[in-house]
């Protein structure tokens, strides 16, 4: 191992039933560097993480730690601790009734002669250890009466004071204010400087490019590279994170030929859901097909949820067709002509117990309402067009949808929305998890509804895809919408969008 | 063997196995006795009105099978029980009597109200403390049990104050009838399925059937499709609750008198029981009325049997519980992957042993 190496991780891989959580991932780290592990959510970051404190048993690779002979393999998170690797997540782990100095101290508690805790060393110690951290605490007063982010700094005191040599910081600036953030970089700076090497996973790009000396980016869980900070501005950042090699795009123009009608179908203006999607405006008229693009976590479903009365919009007014309209419950919207496919199948989409058939007539049964039960012939045929329009590949309509494969899954809720003959459809990943047969059949549909004059709101992660069949794309960052691109669109335009080109 | 696999996974086929194996004890027991081995299938014309062991069961059976409608849906949306049915069938009972008695008075046979309106009333009362519980469930978030234990508690102790804790008698013929015999059928047998007919029409003509099971099944998919969950919820709980008040009517009649403390005890076990024998999940989501119907027959069945084998009342819960514990595990997901495993195994090995023998 390098002098200045302080954790090594290579090759490590770990299966997830069904799926490659991590495939040969490689991780440096440095004496005294801030390194951040970058990737969109479910690249492998939290799993690595797992990997190397022992909450996850990995199958192959190896980790070095320095200091230490050969392969190690932690246990549990106390045994990573042992061997110098600590973590601090976004929730504090620490007992706010119980004063700083215990806090800092819990199991490790200096003793007596007699085996009694030694109260005035534990003291001391702990005012020394905060002046050396520079944090303005009195050590004596209960953790509780401090600010979230010196309390999440206490918890770093600690893991820095049990002799770490690699330190974790997962999202640890999730719940802080902007000059809390700054106090918590000081921090970091001040460990960097004592040759703490540092481990930040966050999402906020700038806190990225304020504070890391190096990224590590992740996606699917495979290792895209190692960069130094001064070779990889935001965009190609984005790009790595997204999987689009930049140098190599070819712009693709969306297709032409599609109808825009003159009649405003959706006008949302200043609808807001706290903690989820900022206020935004939004048009859309017959026969557009609208996308919404960002980051995962971004506000894109968000946004869709708030039209659609998923999560009930806090403020604004909403206009379909001209009429202004209050959307407490989906069924209201379904009753205005809308439908939504959302992004998580199984947790909002399948009915997974009941059969084909029932989940196709699902929302078309709960338009007509409970009195008017779809007598079972009509029920049969409507299943059966569906099955046989979008090609479900399924035993017998009878079959439970939870038998069926995700791409069939997928078409049997997209067959449900189209049972009710939506004016505006809202679909939220429909080619996630899908062959690239069925993807291409879904993308057509959407243009060939497009065509029939129904308005549209397209959100995938394949920029690709959405450029092959969006009109219009609305970009979204940290829960705002911050931009709207419209003609023709290349996919280096989006990424510097999303990146937001203007901040840097 | 695939028939039989086949079988044994049908939804209906544990409720009627059981069924089935109680009454086979019956006839062995019959036989044992010298009687013939149809005996326990026997029914005649005593006095005037059916009679029989099948009959019995029948008849003392209706309360919970009453009972079991309802707390189908209510397992069916919520995924949790209403345990406050007993308790609520004693109030409904306590109001009917306090009603048809007139204030003040212990022990009448002339009304003081049309019967109608005592019974009406009665019935409302349970629907309403339905209503309460589907509120705390359904609006408050609460979880089913802990919410339906209040008015498991309450709901006994109110009709005790309404009835100023005392057994109030309605000693009038008319009244005698709901727990009696209409021509030569016990009443209860013929309330009990007039209960069971309308809910069957009612799931098969309206969407009930579909809005409950979805809603059961996967409460966020059904909300993103239209459905109001919370509205169903507390639908559920109301039904629950009307049947609670016309089991208690049931039960009142039969002893023609609103015996506060003694009204449909435990019978919110039996209840939850036969919605479990029915082949139903306790987890809610897809359920079989009729199951949950079988189910609670088979539990009558189970005592009726117990009693004419000799067990005392007092020891009958004993014989019942490990019944219900065989009952119970063979559902359990644990046990099923168990015996999955075990056929796979010998699966594996026949197929090994076929591949030596080519």
């Amino acid at each position: 191992m390098e002098d200045n190496v302080v954790l090594t991780m290579r090759g490590i891989t770990m299966t997830f039933p069904g799926v490659k959580a991590l495939d040969k991932v490689d991780f440096t780290l440095r004496k005294g560097e801030i390194h951040a592990l970058m990737g969109e959510n479910g690249a492998g970051k939290s799993t690595l993480i797992k990997c190397l404190t022992g909450v996850n048993d990995f199958e192959a690779g190896e980790i070095h730690v320095a200091g230490i002979e050969g392969p190690i393999r932690n246990r549990n998170t106390l045994d990573a601790q042992k061997k110098g690797i600590s973590t601090v997540y976004q929730e504090i782990n620490l007992c706010p009734n119980l004063s700083v100095a215990e806090n800092l101290f819990i199991g490790r508690e200096p003793r007596t002669k007699l085996g009694t805790i030694n109260r005035r060393e534990m003291v001391v110690r702990a005012r020394k250890l905060m002046e050396d951290l520079k944090l303005p605490v009195d050590v004596t007063t209960n953790l509780e009466e401090y600010s979230l982010a010196l309390q999440q700094m206490i918890a770093i005191a600690r893991a820095v004071d049990m002799d770490c040599k690699v330190l974790i910081l997962d999202e640890p600036t999730s719940s802080l204010d902007d000059s809390e953030v700054e106090k918590l970089f000081t921090l970091m700076r001040e460990l960097r400087a004592k040759g703490v090497g540092i481990v930040f996973v966050t999402h906020f790009l700038e806190q990225v490019y304020a504070v890391c000396d190096r990224i590590t980016v992740l996606r699917n869980g495979t290792l895209v590279g190692e960069y130094p900070i001064a070779e990889l501005p935001r965009v190609k950042l984005i790009a790595a994170m997204m999987g689009k090699d930049f140098d190599d795009l070819a712009a693709i123009k969306p297709e032409g030929g599609v109808h825009i009608g003159t009649e405003d179908l959706i006008d949302a203006k200043g609808l807001s859901h706290a903690g989820k999607i900022k206020p935004f405006d939004l048009e859309l008229k017959r026969g557009e097909v609208i996308g919404l693009t960002g980051l995962l976590g971004s506000g894109r479903s968000e946004l869709a949820r708030a039209i659609y009365g998923a999560d009930k919009a806090q403020t604004g007014t909403l206009k379909v067709k001209g009429q202004e309209v209050r959307i407490k419950h989906p069924i209201d919207a379904m009753n205005l002509g809308m439908g939504m496919l959302p992004d998580d199948r199984k947790a909002e989409g399948i009915i997974g117990d009941l059969s084909v058939r029932e989940n196709i007539i699902l929302a078309m049964q709960a338009k007509r309402g409970i009195l008017k039960l779809i007598p079972m012939k009509e029920q049969e045929e409507i299943a059966d067009k569906f099955i046989k329009l979008l090609q479900i590949k399924t035993a017998s309509r009878e079959t439970p949808i939870k038998q069926l494969s995700g791409g069939n899954q997928q078409k049997v809720i997209i067959g449900r929305w189209l049972a009710t003959d939506p004016d505006f459809l809202i679909l939220d990943e429909p080619t996630r998890g899908i062959d690239i047969g069925t993807k291409t059949e879904i993308q057509k549909l959407v243009i060939q509804l497009a065509q029939q004059g129904k308005g549209l709101i397209f959100i995938s992660s394949e920029i690709e895809e959405m450029l092959r069949t969006c009109n219009r794309m609305a970009v979204l960052r940290d829960g705002e919408k911050v931009g709207e691109l419209s003609g023709d669109i290349t996919q280096e335009q989006v990424m510097k969008t999303i990146a937001g080109g203007d901040k840097k | 063997m695939s028939f039989l696999k086949k079988l044994t996974q049908k939804q209906l086929f544990l409720p009627i196995f059981s069924m089935i194996l109680v009454m086979l004890i019956n006839m062995i027991y019959d036989i044992s006795k010298g009687y013939a081995f149809y005996n326990f299938f026997t029914i005649s014309i005593n006095n005037g009105i059916l009679y029989g062991r099948l009959i019995d069961i029948l008849n003392r059976g209706s309360e919970a099978a009453i009972l079991a409608i309802g707390m189908t849906l209510v397992v069916s949306a919520s995924a949790g029980t209403d345990i406050s049915v007993g308790s609520v069938m004693a109030l409904s009972g306590g109001v009917c009597c306090v009603l048809l008695a007139g204030p003040g008075n212990v022990n009448v046979s002339e009304f003081a109200m049309p019967m109608w309106i005592g019974i009406l009333a009665g019935i409302l009362v349970a629907g309403l403390c339905g209503a309460f519980n589907g509120f705390l469930v359904a609006g408050l978030k609460i979880q089913p049990m802990v919410a339906t234990l209040i008015l498991f508690s309450a709901g006994r102790a109110i009709g005790l104050l309404l009835c100023n804790s005392m057994i109030i008698y309605v000693n009038n013929d008319a009244f005698k009838v709901f727990g009696g015999y209409c021509w030569i059928f016990p009443t209860p047998v013929l309330i009990a399925a007039a209960c069971i007919l309308i809910t069957a029409l009612v799931l098969k003509f309206t969407a009930l059937g579909t809005y409950v099971q979805a809603v059961g099944i996967n409460k966020d998919a059904a909300r993103i499709s239209g459905y109001k969950s919370s509205a169903i919820i507390f639908l559920c709980f109301v039904i629950c609750g009307l049947f609670a008040g016309i089991a208690g009517i049931v039960a009142t009649s039969r002893i023609y008198s609103a015996d506060t403390n003694n009204i449909g005890v435990n019978l919110e076990m039996d209840a939850i029981l036969a919605v479990a024998l029915g082949g139903n999940s306790l987890g809610g989501g897809k359920f079989r009325l009729s199951g949950s119907i079988i189910g609670a027959y088979t539990i009558q069945a189970i005592t009726t049997t117990l009693y004419a084998l000799g067990v005392s009342s007092s020891q009958a819960p004993v014989f019942k519980a490990i019944i219900v514990i065989l009952i119970v595990a063979v559902q359990s997901p644990a046990v099923k992957a168990y015996f999955a495993r075990r056929s796979a195994a010998k699966q594996a090995a026949l197929s090994a042993g076929k591949g030596v023998q080519a």
